[in-house]
């Protein structure tokens, strides 16, 4: 071969690999001007059954998919007609009334009825389902003793359908977030002759949520599911609020890795991140225009302390411990300011209650504390063990708890991690003395925080049992008349539980992603809840380099 | 030659029956089992799914059924995945790794066998160093520091190549098979080495070069046969390391293999999971053992006449 021609060769050699290896037009541009939305889920769901998943990424899709009685405005959070049209609460807040809305349709044109529903609600309650967010629908009379196989008779649970667009709910006791709870998939309505074609109602495993056999009822209907790699939805065209929804389609991606997640961000794979990875947070803070959204979240991230074992039997030593603790400072420097230090087990702000704050940093006080327990300067103190699943932050936390203590107390306190199922079946067995420990609200309730520490509560863990404290969360409570009443009576009651300190509330999550500021429609809200419906995307928006 | 097939095929399946047994009663022995969660699960909800997944049985007949089963090629249904059977999760996964695998093997051979044979030909001298001390730092440097470097160097700042995914985009299984394949490059270029070393030394190559044959004629096609017999003997276990080894990469390119889903079976306690791609990679090994054997044997001549006589 001649010279120049071997160059020439050369030259179209490289050209032709520099065409193929450049991305071209990212997805984001694609998407924006076709209107699909690029979205990370986290992980790859389970399943797509509403009555048999319990996690995040599924609800997510699951929500796309499908439409509960309710929904949510995204910027309040207050409850909006889903596939019922209306609702009325009777005076003694006893009788939940639903009007269906009766141009609502499954995917496959047959209409919804309140039947639908009698059916559904069966089938989330029925003990062999094994439906772990059954308890979702306790409020409705008689639905835990036929979900716990105390009753047999699903007619005896209160739900009817008095027409085919009525459904009437009867409920055990006045329960104000009733109507939130419809929006939680265990709740949904599912179409009775998709699943009866695969097996039984109640099995688990049976393949009618694959693309070819599922029939949904929300804004988005299943078009491919390509295990680990996507989910894509589209738009129904059947769904009764369909001149609302913008989009034309949703790719929900499974983005366990974190950092993976963050870069396909940044070469605009993605539209919106599920997290951003904590040491990149002051980079993307920083940026002008910033994709960065941090926003309080309904979760707290606290520490378990087992009130049976010496030495936290005392509660000045549990007070001295949580006292001990420099909040500001741990959010600050380790979390990089990206949370909100917490001195209760509910969060602020939850649907406008305040907690109280009975304790702050205080070394004085705690090593005061410490010393009437019988440990002065930390002399003669056993030293404690602290479990937590192994996670890098949590590591970190832990580390600088050790050292606060260390330095504040002169107390001994060892760290060791668990692998997940090894930790979560010593939290279950109480095997530990203090344990790292994260609770996420079901919904915007004080409620759904305050009644973990009931007296042998499954989630308690804690070894705490007040009857007075679980007099006011399960008598009292529901029992009050105006709000306001209500949350006097949680505050009551968390001040008692903040007293006997079984807990040490750290933080309060914040929810953080990344967002490409074509994408409109997805407010930061307490439940980092996102309703597509709401959601579109601006294809005007210049693109970042 | 046959014999020595039966033979070594009659001596896998003990083995593969250990791994099964062996692995099907450890996982039970790990503290949590598959229906634990942060939120309290309640008795019955508990009895209810264990009763779905035949976990109420005592442990022995739980053993037998799923002998049973997998007689007739059924690994059960995945705990952790609810509607998707253990088969079809292997099936979605394992053609994708396999692929990885393949790609990085050529990677692996490509670089590691090139830089062996450059370095075998001048032993000790800059030309040895430098391919060697390369491979030095290809051994030690773990696939999730290479993975994300060349994210860095080719995905973000040059922008040449994707960061993530499989088949989506152009040029995406570019970065996934080098990072896999740059490990076992490394030790596929010392093994070369050595083994073209050791050849080279050889009275039919003093024969060659002195009929006047080239250089390369006389690497290519003298020394090369004997002097890769090592690298064969190590291509077995190397795909089979590759296959089961690529969770890193698959996790770090968000590539749907096997591997995301093996790891993540134990992580999930998802019992039938974990002995599906147990049982299912350890035929594999086996299988792969034997072909490298096969091969090595077929390409030594002094193992060759052996089987002859038989």
């Amino acid at each position: 071969m001649q010279l120049p021609t071997l160059k020439l060769v050369c030259v179209v050699i490289v050209s032709m690999a520099l065409l193929a290896c450049s991305s071209g037009e990212s997805r984001v541009v694609q998407g924006n001007r076709e209107g699909i939305l690029h979205f990370g889920n986290g992980t790859e769901p389970q399943g797509l059954d509403p009555h048999v998943v319990t996690g995040v990424p599924e609800s997510h899709i699951i929500s796309a998919l499908f439409e509960g009685l309710a929904v949510k405005n995204p910027y309040t959070l207050e409850p909006e007609p889903g596939v019922a049209q209306r609702w009325e609460v009777s005076e003694d807040g006893l009788t939940v009334t639903f009007y269906l809305n009766p141009e609502a349709r499954w995917s496959n044109g047959d209409p919804m009825t309140a039947a639908d529903y009698v059916w559904s609600w069966q089938r989330a309650l029925n003990p062999a389902m094994g439906n772990q967010y059954a308890y979702m629908l306790y409020p409705v009379k008689n639905a835990e003793e036929y979900a716990t196989g105390k009753l047999q008779d699903f007619s005896e649970v209160g739900v009817k359908a008095l027409d085919d667009h009525t459904l009437q709910v009867q409920l055990t006791a006045p329960t104000p977030y009733f109507i939130q709870l419809m929006d939680h998939h265990s709740t949904f309505a599912l179409h009775r002759p998709t699943i009866e074609k695969f097996g039984k109602a109640t099995d688990r495993f049976t393949p009618w949520t694959r693309v070819e056999n599922i029939v949904s009822n929300g804004p988005f209907v299943l078009e491919d599911w390509q295990l680990n790699r996507r989910i894509t939805v589209k738009k129904s065209d059947t769904y009764w609020d369909r001149d609302r929804v913008k989009l034309n389609g949703i790719v929900f991606y499974p983005t366990e890795n974190i950092s993976s997640e963050e870069r396909m961000f940044r070469v605009g794979q993605l539209h919106y991140t599920q997290v951003v990875p904590l040491d990149k947070v002051p980079v993307y803070r920083a940026m002008a225009d910033s994709p960065y959204v941090n926003a309080p979240y309904l979760g707290t991230y606290f520490y378990l302390l087992n009130t049976n074992k010496p030495p936290l039997d005392d509660v000045r030593v549990r007070q001295a411990l949580s006292l001990a603790i420099d909040r500001e400072l741990l959010n600050n420097t380790v979390l990089h300011g990206t949370n909100v230090p917490a001195y209760s087990i509910t969060p602020p702000g939850t649907l406008g209650y305040q907690p109280p704050k009975l304790f702050d940093h205080d070394v004085a006080r705690a090593r005061a504390l410490l010393a009437e327990a019988g440990y002065p300067d930390g002399k003669g103190f056993p030293g404690a063990q602290l479990i937590y699943n192994t996670s890098e932050s949590h590591l970190k936390i832990a580390v600088a708890l050790q050292q606060m203590w260390k330095d504040a107390l002169n107390i001994d306190v060892t760290i060791t991690n668990q692998e997940w199922k090894v930790y979560l079946d010593s939290v279950d067995q109480m095997d530990f003395q203090m344990a790292r420990r994260g609770w996420i609200g079901d919904y915007v309730d004080p409620n759904n925080f305050l009644d973990l520490f009931l007296c042998g509560g499954g989630n308690n863990n804690t070894g705490f049992c007040d009857p007075v404290y679980d007099e006011m969360i399960q008598r009292q409570a529901p029992q009050a008349k105006t709000r306001q009443e209500r949350y006097r009576i949680f505050a009551a009651a968390e001040t008692r539980l903040m007293e006997q300190m079984p807990i040490i509330p750290i933080y309060t999550y914040t929810s953080n992603h990344l967002v490409h500021p074509s994408v409109q429609g997805i407010p930061s809200n307490l439940m980092d809840y996102v309703n597509f419906k709401y959601v579109s995307l601006d294809a005007d928006t210049p693109v970042q380099p | 030659m046959w014999r020595f097939i039966a033979s070594r095929t009659l001596q896998a399946i003990p083995v593969i029956l250990v791994v099964i047994t062996v692995t099907f009663f450890l996982v039970r022995l790990a503290p949590g089992g598959p229906f634990s969660s942060e939120k309290a699960v309640i008795p019955e909800v508990k009895a209810a799914l264990e009763a779905q997944y035949r976990l109420n049985l005592p442990v022995f007949q739980q053993y037998t059924a799923y002998l049973g089963d997998l007689a007739h090629g059924d690994l059960g249904p995945s705990f952790k995945y609810p509607g998707r059977s253990v088969n079809e999760l292997i099936a979605a996964g394992f053609p994708v790794t396999a692929e990885l695998g393949f790609y990085a093997l050529l990677v692996a051979l490509g670089i590691g066998g090139t830089a062996g044979i450059i370095a075998a030909l001048r032993p000790n001298s800059a030309q040895d160093y430098i391919p060697m001390s390369a491979a030095m730092i290809g051994i030690c440097m773990p696939s999730f520091l290479l993975g994300p470097i060349l994210i860095l160097v080719f995905g973000i700042y040059l922008d040449w190549l994707p960061v993530s995914g499989w088949g989506d985009i152009p040029g995406d299984k570019i970065l996934p098979a080098i990072t896999l394949g740059s490990g076992y490059a490394a030790y596929i270029a010392r093994l070369s080495r050595a083994g073209m070393l050791e050849v080279m030394s050889q009275d039919y190559i003093r024969t060659a070069r002195a009929k006047g044959l080239p250089e390369w004629q006389v690497v290519a096609r003298h020394a090369l046969r004997g002097g890769m017999i090592p690298v064969v003997a190590f291509l077995g276990p190397a795909f089979a390391g590759l296959l089961s080894g690529s969770f890193v990469v698959e996790t770090i390119f968000q590539i749907p293999g096997l591997g995301r889903f093996y790891v993540q079976a134990a992580f999930n306690r998802d019992y039938t999971m974990i002995l599906g791609s147990t049982v299912f990679l350890a035929t594999l090994i086996v299988l792969f053992n034997l072909l490298s054997d096969i091969l090595a044997a077929w390409m030594n001549p002094r193992l060759r006449a052996q089987f002859g006589k038989h």
